[in-house]
């Protein structure tokens, strides 16, 4: 039995040790939000936060997230309200829509590490996320928006970030697809 | 064309919209009072959009497409798959706007497989184009039937009124009736006769030619879509496969109790012999079923499969391309002539030829194929990321020997599809598996399997000719192409390009030259052959607009100018005229021409709105390229910076003349995404075959763009009222060619074997 918080909420496991998040989250817990796009760490579809550190979940056993904070899509609000959200509207991001749940996590645990990013930052964090659709020229306008949006507005609506207020943004920001695989392979 | 193959596949023809009785209507769709078939298999978790399946019974229907509920929501039916294109906003747009109904209360309905909607085949770039006049006539039939009971109801001539909003006026006394109240006296209503329809003027349009904002897109952001992936129903088993590395090979053993002992594997199952051809039966194989994805894919790691001997185990794709380009250069058969190029030639002053080559490609959408399948009392129902519902239902029906009638196919939301899911190889895997364990199973496609069990695009060689007279006229003309045939999946034996893929790009090259000669060589297929996103205009428009800028250069005029030298006069092309059976994307010359102005006129506009004539800094180019394709056009400008053998994109154009266009943020969108797919194909798109089998597994060997390869992207739409071209693929052709044409102008380097990554860094 493994234990973690999942979207604020206490949630406990009973499976292998060495299934992945992604297949706890997507088979056991009914939370197809995130989803699954390559197993290896290449695509970006499973993205999900770990204390804030935005993790791809199909590599990560569930022996590693014991105790952990994660927060998956559906964390987010669920009127769409989290700037990026609002962003990805305004713009109509998507097309097919199934990167952007991993799209939507990685580009909200940038804004909180970096308000400001600018093209090659944003060019570092989502490198990671493929769109096969090709929405990458609004991923890249709306990240700039939503930035915008939340620097004139971040003193008031402070609670409308989602990510669990732990230990993330002082670690790495730099979430270069391999990155996530090698947390997993040395859990 | 891809139509075609569909039905020499399923030897059924798709019949064309026939009016059919309301009641026939609920019978059709499966919207009876039980709902489903097997109402209680209804999936656990429902997406927002499918609400409207399940609770369409004694709704008010006005027609095939259109239900009208008493609280004033407006169903209507999307009979096409959604997988990015926008289909689920941009069919109601149209429907609606004839309708009259505000936006606020429309709900699109996600129309299972049924014949009564003419071909749901989600490909070809046609769901516009095919069925525009269509949702028209739908929007207008209802409207009109609501028109004639607020008449009624009134007392008054049906002149008298006329609908807005959700609502029905009366012009005189302004009195107004809402369709909510209108919906149970309007289904009454026996429908106008087609020809009695009216239909709005274009400045009227509310709907057509905004850029509406997608109706699942809410759904989109906060994780709430339900993909063939996310199917989930109750007591569901899921099932992986293991499929044979090399067409044709066979199942000799495989350790059984090796799988079983893996936690949660529940059961192993051999996949029955898959015939030959190939067609859309599911590979060879052997199924491991567990309780969940995770255990079924690692049980199949256990399963040590022996395969048998194939034919095509020898196959290597280099050495195949090296026999294609030896044959490439020889003469071949003629599909299309225009006087006597070859002697021509001989009097040419200047002769240029090239050879170009594009390996095999694979689709890899997002999200790999899956289905789910239920089986009882002699009835499937099967829920799909399918691009062909009908066709599913009818292999689906075979595969397990019972009527059509008896399978019932939903469509989920497609993540991405590009051609890959037009085969129903993988709900026939659920539907077999279902059948045998008696439960819901549903068949998780891995990315691997996903690269290795494609249909590939066929690896291909084309050679080029011309001759030039001392003042740089094109007077001699030969193109060939090779490639093995989509047709080979189908009869296993063709080794011969169809006229419907030389249609594509190839016998309709709309060049004015005196002397003209196309040619094909055979290539036998050794991998299953499908069509990708755009199919053979691929290698087709790569090659065409590469030569242009190759003939350019020596003839040392701008590309530009060119492109219009060998266009020639305004005039509108017919094949048919050399000799050649034209397919035009299955419409008629008469209605869709291939017109060389609108060629021209596309050119033109990207030119001078990306600046691509301007001079440019050291390192940087421009290059340009326009193709028509599924009958709209496009001409892309591509500006790259070629340093320290790397190649940077920086920006990239396109101006599209696609006809009337219904959502012109969707077709944006639509461009921004087949640029990227043409992008991503040249720059780095390349399957092998070794030994029969694909060498690729997943996108750390079979890569895809990423955000920090993407340009920035500007689409130009050309204002025009003809009737709806494509828009899905049309975008992708140009884009190789004016990369490559611009890393010439950049760096001298004329890349004629792609992807470009096998001489640059990208
Ligand atoms: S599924 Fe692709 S990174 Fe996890
Ligand atoms: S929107 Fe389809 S993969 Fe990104």
């Amino acid at each position: 039995m493994i234990s973690f918080t999942l979207n604020d909420k206490p949630i406990k496991v009973d499976a292998d040790p060495k299934m992945p998040l992604l297949w706890a989250l997507r088979d056991l817990l009914d939370m197809t939000g995130t989803k699954y796009g390559c197993g290896i760490a290449q695509c970006g579809a499973c993205t999900v936060h770990m204390d804030g550190t935005p993790i791809r979940s199909c590599v990560m056993p569930l022996s590693t997230i014991a105790g952990k904070n994660i927060t998956t899509i559906e964390g987010l609000p669920r009127d769409a309200s989290h700037p990026i959200q609002q962003a990805w509207l305004e713009h109509n991001v998507p097309q097919c829509g199934y990167c952007q749940s991993g799209q939507i996590m990685s580009a909200v645990a940038l804004l909180e590490s970096n308000p400001n990013p600018d093209d090659s930052a944003i060019d570092n964090a989502m490198q990671g996320n493929i769109c096969r659709c090709g929405t990458y020229p609004r991923i890249k306008a709306a990240i700039k928006d939503a930035a915008k949006n939340l620097s004139t507005t971040i003193a008031s609506t402070s609670t409308s970030t989602v990510t669990p207020t732990s230990t993330s943004t002082g670690t790495s920001t730099n979430v270069d697809f391999s990155l996530a695989k090698n947390a997993g392979e040395k859990a | 064309m891809i139509e075609l193959f569909q039905q020499a596949a399923n030897n059924a023809s798709t019949k064309q919209t026939k009016s059919v009785s309301r009641r026939d209507f609920l019978k059709l769709t499966g919207m009876t009072t039980s709902g489903f078939v097997l109402g209680s298999m209804l999936p656990v978790s429902l997406p927002a959009w499918a609400h409207g399946n399940a609770s369409h019974a004694g709704d008010n229907t006005l027609n095939l497409f259109v239900t009208i509920e008493t609280n004033g929501r407006v169903n209507i039916i999307c009979h096409r798959s959604e997988m990015g294109q926008g289909i689920r906003t941009s069919i109601p747009q149209i429907v609606a706007d004839e309708l009259c109904v505000a936006w606020k209360d429309v709900h699109v309905v996600q129309g299972l497989a049924n014949e009564a909607y003419g071909s749901q085949n989600t490909d070809g770039s046609r769901s516009i184009r095919n069925f525009y006049a269509k949702m028209r006539e739908m929007g207008a039939t209802a409207r009109t039937i609501l028109e004639q009971a607020a008449a009624e109801q009134w007392a008054v001539p049906i002149t008298d009124v006329y609908a807005d909003d959700s609502f029905v006026i009366n012009r005189n006394t302004k009195q107004k009736i809402s369709f909510a109240a209108l919906a149970e006296p309007a289904s009454k209503i026996k429908p106008p006769a087609p020809d009695a329809l009216t239909y709005k003027s274009k400045k009227d349009f509310k709907y057509i030619g905004k850029p509406i904002q997608i109706l699942d897109l809410p759904d989109m952001v906060t994780g709430n879509t339900i993909f063939g992936q996310d199917v989930k129903l109750e007591g569901m088993l899921y099932a992986s496969i293991e499929r044979n590395p090399v067409v044709g090979s066979k199942v000799e053993s495989f350790d059984k109790a090796a799988a079983m002992k893996t936690g949660g594997v529940v059961d192993v199952y051999k996949m029955p012999e898959q015939p030959t051809p190939v067609v859309f039966n599911p590979a060879n194989g052997v199924a491991v079923i567990a309780t969940n994805t995770w255990a079924a894919s690692q049980g199949r790691k256990a399963l040590n499969i022996k395969w048998g001997d194939s034919p095509h185990k020898d196959h290597d794709s280099a050495e195949y391309l090296a026999q294609l380009n030896q044959r490439i250069v020889g003469k071949g058969k003629t599909i299309r002539q225009g006087g006597d190029a070859y002697a021509a030639m001989q009097q040419s002053q200047q002769t240029v030829a090239a050879t170009y080559t594009v390996p095999y490609l694979v689709h890899a959408p997002m999200e790999p194929p899956a289905a789910t399948a239920v089986f009882k009392d002699g009835k499937c129902e099967v829920w799909a990321c399918t691009q062909t519902p009908q066709s599913t239902q009818q292999n689906v029906a075979g595969a397990l020997g019972i009527a059509k009638e008896n399978v019932t196919v939903n469509v989920t939301l497609l993540g991405g599809a590009f051609g890959r899911k037009s085969k129903p190889d993988f709900s026939i895997e659920a539907a077999l598996l279902a059948k045998y364990t008696g439960k819901p199973v549903k068949v998780v496609w891995s990315r691997e399997d996903d690269i290795r069990q494609g249909y590939y695009h066929a690896i291909s060689s084309q050679h080029f000719e011309a001759g030039l007279t001392a003042d740089n006229t094109v007077n001699a003309w030969i193109q060939r192409t090779a490639f093995p045939s989509i047709s080979s999946t189908f009869d296993g034996t063709t080794d011969e390009p169809s006229d419907g893929e030389l249609s594509l790009g190839f016998g309709d090259v709309p060049f004015h030259v005196e002397n003209l000669s196309c040619e094909t060589h055979k290539a036998p297929a050794h991998i299953r052959i499908g069509w990708v996103r755009s199919v053979c205009n691929i290698q087709h428009a790569f090659s065409q607009g590469s030569f242009v800028d190759e003939l350019a250069h020596a003839a040392k005029v701008p590309t530009h100018k060119m492109w219009h030298q060998l266009l020639g006069n305004d005039r509108l092309v017919n094949p048919k005229d050399q000799g050649f059976e034209y397919g035009n994307y299955g419409e008629t010359l008469e209605r869709f021409p291939i017109d060389t102005k609108r060629l021209k006129d596309v050119l033109d506009d990207v030119v001078a709105k990306s600046g691509a004539d301007q001079p440019t800094d050291d390192g940087e180019a421009w290059g340009i390229s326009a193709h028509r394709s599924f009958v709209s056009y496009v001409a892309v400008a591509t500006k790259v910076r070629v340093k320290d053998n790397k190649v940077t994109v920086l920006e990239m154009h396109s101006s599209i003349d696609a006809g009337t266009v219904v959502n012109p943020d969707r077709v944006r969108s639509q461009q921004e995404g087949s640029m990227i797919f043409g992008l991503s194909l040249a720059m780095m798109g390349e399957i092998t075959v070794k030994e029969g089998a694909v060498e690729q597994s997943n996108y750390n060997d079979y890569q895809v763009l990423r955000m920090s390869q993407s340009p920035l992207i500007t689409t130009y739409i050309v204002e025009s009222d003809a009737i709806p071209g494509g828009v899905g693929e049309p975008g992708t052709p140009p884009v190789a060619p004016s990369l490559t044409n611009a890393i010439f102008h950049a760096c001298g380097k004329r890349i004629r074997d792609l992807p470009v990554n096998k001489h640059f860094t990208v």
